[in-house]
């Protein structure tokens, strides 16, 4: 099966990245954004899906300052 | 006493951690993909982008067979210091609390800082002038350390920038921590870049001759 695991910073975790481009975009013009993250994208295929929980907890994310989305696709 | 250095593919201060081990004691290089800790009597993590880094700092070296050697090196009661990536690689290994995050400024800090060193019994920094700053470099990218306050007592603390120098925006001025048992200390400054007069600061020494005087200690016992 391929699966997408979306990986992003938890909340309250300050998150520099998504200020900074928070801040770039009103400077192109593109006014009316907020509450900007930026994450990491993992695309796999899997042979059992019930253990992308455990990859993700182990080391697909770091569970202490990052959460993780398992998106399966197919 | 005998230090061991732990070399992974891409590290880069396991050169220098083990020139800096030597003025104190022996040294010896530890290859990641061997488990044989060669009865060293501490080891270092050394500072560098171990497996490139990939995922994140520290991620995938935790898993080199070394690491399950130094894991159980550590359970034992055995002193591990970690350097830098070192450090990251403790964290991401559970062998102490918290994570490193990107620096606040999203920028390579490389400047000399001065640490307050916040105990004058833990066996990494006993041998340390009291009262007196240690001035040692950092270079790093991802120094921002962060730990639940519930996951980390203040005795934990080892070292921290002093006012108004924190390079990467870490949490309560943190620059060094131990695990609960005190055998285990993972900081971001480079003391072994700061061993010799010639580079403009040798207090980095007084964390090598910390270990090596605890060490003695044991022995005698």
């Amino acid at each position: 099966m391929r699966a997408r695991v979306l990986v992003r910073p938890k909340a309250g975790i300050l998150d520099p990245q998504g200020q900074a481009v928070e801040r770039a975009l009103p400077a192109l013009g593109f006014d009316g954004v907020a509450n900007v993250h930026v994450g990491r994208l993992i695309e796999l295929d899997v042979d059992d899906p019930d253990r992308l929980p455990e990859m993700c907890e182990r080391l697909l994310s770091n569970p202490l300052v990052e959460e993780y989305e398992i998106v399966e696709s197919e | 006493m005998k230090f061991g250095v732990v070399r992974f593919p891409g590290s880069c201060d396991d050169g220098d951690a083990l020139l800096a081990a030597e003025r104190v004691g022996e040294a010896v290089m530890l290859w990641h993909a061997d488990r044989d800790l060669q009865g060293v009597d501490a080891v270092i993590v050394p500072g560098g982008f171990s497996y490139g880094d990939y995922l994140r700092p520290g991620a995938i070296a935790r898993f080199a067979p070394m690491m399950e050697g130094v894991a159980e090196f550590a359970r034992d009661g055995g002193l591990v210091l970690g350097i830098c990536n070192g450090f990251q690689v403790l964290c991401e290994a559970g062998l102490l609390p918290g994570a490193l995050l990107p620096n606040v400024s999203l920028r390579f800090v490389c400047r000399q800082v001065e640490l307050e060193v916040m105990s004058e019994y833990s066996p990494f920094t006993r041998a340390c002038p009291l009262g007196e700053p240690l001035s040692i470099p950092v270079k790093h990218t991802t120094g921002r350390y962060y730990a639940p306050d519930r996951g980390l007592a203040d005795t934990q603390v080892l070292l921290r920038y002093a006012p108004g120098q924190n390079p990467n925006g870490s949490d309560r001025d943190i620059a060094g921590v131990c695990n609960q048992a005190g055998n285990v200390f993972g900081l971001m400054p480079h003391p072994e870049h700061a061993v010799d007069p010639l580079t403009g600061s040798s207090d980095g020494l007084a964390i090598f001759e910390s270990i090596k005087a605890h060490v003695a200690d044991r022995v005698a016992v």
